[in-house]
């Protein structure tokens, strides 16, 4: 089986990237290849990719540019959020608190194990319900004065549900927390308004949304106190050092513009094949669930679990079938330990292993889920038997 | 017509990597799979089977002959039945082989069952060692290479098993599959082969056996063979029947390990005149041809992995263990390894050669 002739329906791990954003970056590695640091005119051409890219970036966002941090991934967005606003807490008031959820990626949960672990923070995790949701109230309900930052994933990468952003980041703005969230998997399809939202810190990766890997923006609230975690030259602001990746900035710029305003029609091509896919998942075969909210989710995302069966056994069988799945994160190896995230929703172990997700991208057609749905039935069935 | 599926088991090492290559070559539908083992917590990198570099290998060596590969995780079945039996052997005075084990529990059943439920018709490995259909049934012969013949770690599979099962490198010598690595431009072709126990890494078994069963560590008395305290040993657990070096007794003579006395915890040793032994008791047999031969026969033994060929006589026994004399005394005869038994090149299966001793040899 080539992938050529295979049918991906991992979007959430990644996308490929649009042709559009690939030709707005292929000048900036040979021709305008410039420093943007530097004095001479290649490093000015360059400045001003950066800068458009950087004003491009902040008008998705509803954000001023310099609010903007460019960085290398989504990883490292959250890294720097964590730890760069944590360790500004304590020094400035001396605070001490990390508020986060028990659904979160690992570039969140644990950089803030590591807080605790390593630098004395007292982490505290929000109770969320059966569907992965964390509701403002709660939120309330933990804060602390020594709270040094919140952070709460917007969209769930393994089970696609939409917590209430907005809502929890109103609470932590009336306690003057500061606010962040991870937005890595939200941002291909939902709002991103950093004032709608009321998030002081938001972190994005460009190839969720089809553009280039190895690119990702922290936005950073002006006047938000933040320790820089990588130090050097004085690259924005100060606040992340490193030479500017300048053709992977303007990938990053033009594949959000694109997605902002493509997602809405992606969104109405997706969801019904995603509700078909649902529906027709928990009709046919016996003992499975959905994970995450039934509604308040990604309109790409589809994720079960299903009892007594070996996840990692299924998307084996599935890839040999010619279908592109994951268990619920990108990771090659497999574990024999449930998922986190899904043993967090109370899930028992002979059900949490049994993990499928399927994320829709642009590619996607009716055909794709029609096939899928004739392979998958039997394919449970007979993992069943192997145990 | 489609190209037959097989299921190819890669390490990352040499010879399974020409089997891969020599299996596209033939036309073959060929998917790797790897099996993901436990190795002790810190010892991971270490683990030359499925360590994350031996899985970086194998993997690159898929994308060099352009087949899939998919790692399954067994490092929970690996921990519960081979190391368990690994530390349940020592316990109990044996010296197990745990690579037996595995062959037998994880790569072809665990494996073989994914490789089967994938649509493969067979599962393909590095071993050295031949198969041959016949009309009663599928037999087991050594490897032409008789340095590298591994049928002696593969004498317990059965006919189910061997029927789905192709060994491509039994009719090569080491020397020629590197050759064939270098010729298909493996990333492999230098690796060195493996030798020690996989889920040890780079810590001895002592320490291993300390760590995960601390009763092993029952110090007792060394004997000599007529009672006499000559010592203190750490555990019977840490001695292996043949034994000279560790002893830590000063003597004019060198000294061996001649028994482990459980019901008295005593280590007896004495010299090598005494070391012999021209007989055994082998338990758990298992006949490839899936019938148990009449006796008694002559045969070609081995009792180890790495022993020569020895040549005896086997009688079974009622209970369907059988008794070996052999023709020469050997001089390391170890419970808890295999005996397994040979017909010129068949294999005809073996047993588990038991730490009960022979009071009363059969004649």
């Amino acid at each position: 089986m080539t992938p050529q002739n295979s049918i991906y329906l991992d979007y959430a791990a990644t996308t490929p990237v649009d042709p559009r954003v690939l030709s707005a970056m292929l000048p900036y590695f040979q021709k305008t290849f410039g420093n943007p640091s530097s004095v001479h005119t290649y490093g000015q051409q360059a400045e001003a990719a950066l800068e458009n890219a950087r004003e491009k970036v902040a008008q998705t966002l509803g954000c001023r540019p310099k609010e903007i941090i460019f960085t290398s991934c989504g990883s490292e967005s959250d890294n720097l959020a964590l730890r760069g606003l944590a360790l500004a807490a304590r020094q400035q008031r001396n605070a001490n608190h990390i508020l986060i959820s028990p659904v979160e990626h690992h570039a969140v949960s644990h950089t803030a194990q590591q807080l605790a672990e390593y630098f004395g923070f007292e982490l505290e995790y929000l109770p969320v319900d059966r569907h992965g949701m964390i509701q403002p109230q709660v939120v309330a309900e933990h804060l602390k004065p020594s709270t040094a930052l919140v952070s709460v994933i917007y969209a769930n990468n393994e089970i696609g549900t939409i917590s209430p952003i907005a809502e929890i980041g109103a609470v932590c703005n009336a306690r003057q927390v500061p606010f962040h969230t991870d937005a890595v998997q939200a941002a291909a399809y939902l709002p991103l308004d950093v004032n709608a939202l009321h998030v002081d810190a938001m972190s994005i990766g460009a190839h969720k949304f089809y553009g280039p890997k190895g690119i990702g923006v922290l936005y950073m609230r002006q006047g938000t106190p933040l320790l820089p975690v990588q130090t050097g030259g004085g690259q924005e602001r100060g606040r992340r050092a490193g030479t500017h990746n300048i053709p992977y900035i303007v990938g990053l710029a033009e594949a959000l513009a694109l997605s902002q305003a493509e997602s809405p029609a992606r969104t109405a091509q997706l969801v019904p094949l995603r509700n078909r896919l649902l529906g027709q998942v928990l009709e046919e075969i016996p003992d499975v669930l959905l994970t995450g909210h039934p509604e308040q989710r990604l309109p790409n995302h589809a994720s079960f679990v299903f009892k007594g069966l070996d996840g990692n056994a299924l998307l084996m069988a599935l890839d040999m079938e010619g279908f592109a799945c994951s268990s619920g994160s990108a990771c090659k190896t497999g574990s024999p330990e449930p998922s986190e995230v899904l043993t967090a929703l109370g899930l028992s172990r002979s059900w949490a292993l049994g993990s499928l997700r399927i994320t829709l991208g642009h590619a996607n057609q009716p055909s794709d889920i029609e096939a899928l749905l004739k392979v998958l039935p039997p394919l449970v069935e007979k993992l069943r038997k192997l145990g | 017509m489609d190209p037959k599926k097989v299921v190819v088991a890669m390490s990352g090492g040499v010879d399974s990597s020409v089997v891969a290559a020599l299996l596209v070559e033939q036309g073959y539908d060929v998917t790797g799979m790897m099996l993901r083992l436990w190795s002790e917590p810190g010892s991971e990198a270490e683990n030359r089977c499925c360590a994350p570099d031996a899985m970086a290998l194998a993997r690159r060596v898929a994308a060099k002959l352009s087949i899939p590969f998919y790692v399954i995780d067994a490092r929970q079945a690996f921990r519960e039945i081979v190391v368990q039996s690994f530390i349940n052997g020592y316990t109990h005075n044996t010296t197990p082989n745990p690579c037996l084990t595995c062959n037998r529990h994880l790569r072809w059943d665990f494996l073989l069952q994914r490789a089967l439920a994938s649509g493969a018709d067979h599962l393909a490995t590095g071993h050295y060692a031949r198969l041959q259909a016949t009309p009663n049934g599928v037999q087991l012969l050594r490897a032409v290479d008789q340095h590298k013949d591994q049928s002696y770690v593969l004498h317990a599979l059965n006919q189910a098993q061997l029927q789905h099962t192709s060994f491509p490198l039994g009719t090569y010598t080491k020397p020629e599959v590197r050759t064939l690595a270098r010729k298909f431009n493996l990333p492999v072709a230098e690796r060195p082969d493996s030798q020690d126990l996989c889920f040890l890494g780079a810590s001895d078994y002592h320490a291993f056996l300390v760590r995960h069963a601390p009763a092993a560590a029952n110090p007792g008395p060394i004997l000599d063979q007529h009672g006499a305290q000559l010592g203190t040993h750490q555990g019977l657990a840490f001695y292996t029947i043949g034994q000279r070096k560790g002893l830590r007794i000063a003597a004019p003579h060198p000294l061996y390990v001649l028994q482990k006395d459980a019901s008295r915890n005593a280590l007896i040793i004495g010299p090598a005149e005494e070391l012999g032994q021209a007989e055994l008791v082998a338990v758990n047999p298992h006949w490839i041809s899936g019938q148990a031969p009449e006796g008694p026969f002559r045969a070609q033994v081995k009792i180890r992995y790495k022993a020569r060929l020895e040549s005896g006589l086997v009688t079974p026994q009622p209970s369907g263990s059988f008794h070996i004399r052999f023709d020469s005394p050997l001089r390391d005869i170890t419970p808890g390894q295999a005996a397994v038994l040979y017909d010129g090149e068949t294999c005809l299966g073996g047993g588990t050669i038991s730490s009960t001793p022979i009071p009363n040899p059969p004649e």
